[in-house]
């Protein structure tokens, strides 16, 4: 195979949500830096918006929301393991972000008086702006990827980052998974915008590429950053969502609710207050589930037909838009039928959880000149307008980094290492597949770690785990894009292991289902009112202790606090009037 | 290539070859896939589902010049 070496200033890996808009940044700031944006597919069409998106989830607008009120928010959705300095960042950013999206030509819905069109989804505050044209968010994004004249690299699978001797960021490998091509990247600092581990758990229908995220989003930034030594943070608080059974998509109650559209049970009757997606309310939907009144279901058959057809304009056009055709295959019509709904194969994923590598309010992780940004870091809640607006924040905080900085020397024999590693299911002749071992190890993901978690279970995984670790060393590639999925193999099986080590850590209950341990299944903020956080230790085994939660920039009131645990119908409603 | 994929009646992804513009140089369905299942049948030219890997999302579908594609559901979750 062929060796191909790049230099650049500012290396971004991950060309979907985040990345475009740092490279933009980066550019806007610093016309004269070398920027480079790499993606596994194609910037054009990559990542969790690769069809648009029908809805921002937290935009933070003027005389709808304040950072003060959406901190808050989020801090009590997240059961106060949250950074708020972090979530304040975005918050604080978020309006002008929407100005320059709308500036872009990316629309979002306006009132009669041109005023930004904000619904109320969360359990207190209003943050959801619709995106009624959202299917052309990514086709505006290129635009601008091409006005700043952004230099792009696609189908490239970075697999490993290099540190400096000092252990400061010198590049990264990547493998071209078009042409079998290796990839030797010296950069002066480098961001993960990688997106959510979204290849972990198996899908209940058994199709390891219909997942609730963009199958491409494996795990990969996850694996990276912890093999280059970087904290990852809060990977037993688990992203698992309610979706359109067997569809695996968002059904989606932040469009449908704003127009009258809520989740019932089999008795049609409605048992959550929120249908905003937190750990509780996926908790509640669980126990639906278990009680015997499921199956749960999104309701809209008593919407009225303009109603319906504005939903399905935004429904079965945009973010997911063969929903429609899914519908139609099982002659599902929200005029007169329910919409089954189920409960996702677990992931990892800063976005709509808290699981990620540890950023702070720059974006900077725990190692020098390593950014992250959107899914992949662990800025709870941070949703497509969170993950853009960290792509900002590290462009920013990178470019003051590299200025005045020479490359990192590289390590020849690291290179070397990660090469035979990432080609050698090429040279055997014999072995097994990479999807039958990736099918054995999601199974075992869901078998093990799918709460409700038990200590005895997550101990058996691991072994199971780890007997998966050593048929890595059997795998069977058969050409460059079976490769990029061996290599994904491996970074799937961290992620899982590693999602273990956590959730067998924390021994407490939080996060309702995302973190629900039937062997402690109370909160304990005695205890473990702190992060959990993971790194590889000096002897190449994970290391995980606790990170304090610092100091609140907006305290919450006691009323505050207990909001999102009553979340049931015929809970106590008064934290409602909070 | 996995077993599913090789049946051509279960491929998700049905190409229309009177339409399709593969032979004059098109190759936009196979550069926006994000899961990279498309490719160009060597043997006779024509565009084909590779993989058993699609997502179902539709960019194969939106961004082709002639819509030659069409997405169905994966069997398995019809």
């Amino acid at each position: 195979m062929e060796t191909r070496s790049i230099e650049t200033d500012f290396l971004v890996i991950g060309g979907g949500t985040a990345g475009p808009l740092a490279a933009i940044r980066a550019r806007q700031l610093a016309p004269k830096t070398r920027v480079l944006l790499l993606d596994k597919a194609n910037v054009k069409r990559s990542g969790a918006i690769a069809e648009g998106m029908d809805s921002a989830n937290n935009a933070v607008i003027p005389g709808h929301a304040t950072p003060e009120q959406y901190v808050k928010e989020i801090t009590i959705a997240n059961d106060g393991i949250v950074n708020q300095a972090a979530i304040n960042a975005y918050a604080v950013r978020s309006f002008d972000m929407i100005r320059e999206l709308d500036s872009w030509g990316v629309r979002f819905e306006k009132d009669e008086t041109g005023d930004y069109a904000v619904k109320k989804v969360h359990h207190l505050g209003a943050y959801v702006l619709p995106m009624p044209e959202g299917h052309s968010l990514k086709k505006a994004l290129f635009k601008q990827l091409r006005k700043h004249g952004v230099a792009t690299e696609n189908r490239l699978t970075v697999t490993r980052l290099l540190l400096g001797p000092d252990g400061r960021i010198a590049g990264a490998l990547a493998l071209d998974s078009r042409n079998g091509g290796f990839i030797v990247i010296r950069a002066k600092a480098v961001l993960i915008a990688t997106g959510a581990a979204g290849r972990l758990g198996l899908p209940a229908s058994g199709y390891l590429f219909g997942t609730y995220e963009n199958p491409t989003n494996a795990g990969d930034g996850y694996s990276m950053a912890y093999h280059a030594g970087a904290e990852l943070s809060g990977l037993e608080c688990f992203q698992i969502n309610p979706l359109i059974k067997d569809y695996n998509g968002p059904a989606c109650a932040y469009v449908t609710g704003p127009f009258g559209g809520y989740t019932v049970n089999a008795k049609g009757e409605r048992f959550i207050k929120s249908d905003y997606w937190s750990g509780q309310m996926m908790l509640e939907f669980w126990r639906e589930l278990e009680s015997g009144r499921g199956p749960v279901y999104l309701k809209l058959d008593h919407l009225a037909e303009e109603t319906l057809q504005k939903i399905e304009n935004v429904l079965h056009l945009t973010e997911r838009p063969t929903r429609g055709r899914f519908h139609a295959g099982r002659h599902t019509d929200y005029r007169h039928d329910l919409v089954e709904m189920h409960i996702s194969e677990i992931g990892l994923c800063g976005g709509h959880s808290a699981s990620g590598i540890w950023v702070d309010e720059h974006a900077r992780t725990t190692v020098p000149g390593l950014y992250a940004a959107g899914d992949v870091c662990n800025v709870a809640h941070n949703y497509m307008l969170g993950a853009m607006v960290y792509g900002q924040i590290a462009a920013k905080d990178a470019l003051e980094y590299v200025s005045g900085k020479d490359l990192a020397p590289i390590d020849d024999d690291a290179v070397a290492t990660e090469r035979a590693r990432i080609f050698a299911p090429l040279g055997r002749e014999t072995g097994l597949s990479p999807a039958q071992v990736e099918y054995k190890l999601r199974r075992m993901v869901n078998d093990y770690l799918q709460p409700p978690k038990v200590a005895a279970k997550m101990e058996t995984g691991l072994q199971r785990f780890a007997g998966i670790r050593a048929d890595l060393e059997r795998l069977k590639a058969n050409n460059p894009h079976e490769l990029m999925r061996a290599a994904e193999v491996s970074a799937i099986l961290d992620c899982a292991e590693l999602a273990a080590r956590a959730s067998l850590y924390r021994t407490e209950s939080r996060w309702g289902l995302y973190h629900y341990r039937t062997d402690y299944p109370e909160r304990n903020d005695k205890d473990w009112f702190a992060f959990v956080e993971i790194r590889k230790g000096a002897d190449g085994e994970p290391e995980i202790f606790k990170r304090p939660v610092p100091e609140y920039l907006y305290p919450l009131s006691e009323k505050e606090r207990q909001a999102y645990s009553d979340i049931r119908i015929g809970d106590d409603a008064s934290a409602l009037a909070a | 290539m996995n077993v599913i994929a090789r049946d051509a009646t279960a491929a998700s992804i049905v190409v229309d070859y009177d339409k399709c513009i593969a032979e004059k140089g098109c190759r936009i369905c196979i550069d926006v896939c994000p899961t990279d299942i498309l490719v160009l049948d060597e043997s006779d030219g024509k565009i084909r589902m590779a993989y058993d890997e699609c997502w179902y999302c539709l960019p194969c579908e939106h961004d082709c010049p002639t819509k030659a594609i069409r997405v169905d559901i994966p069997y398995l979750l019809r």
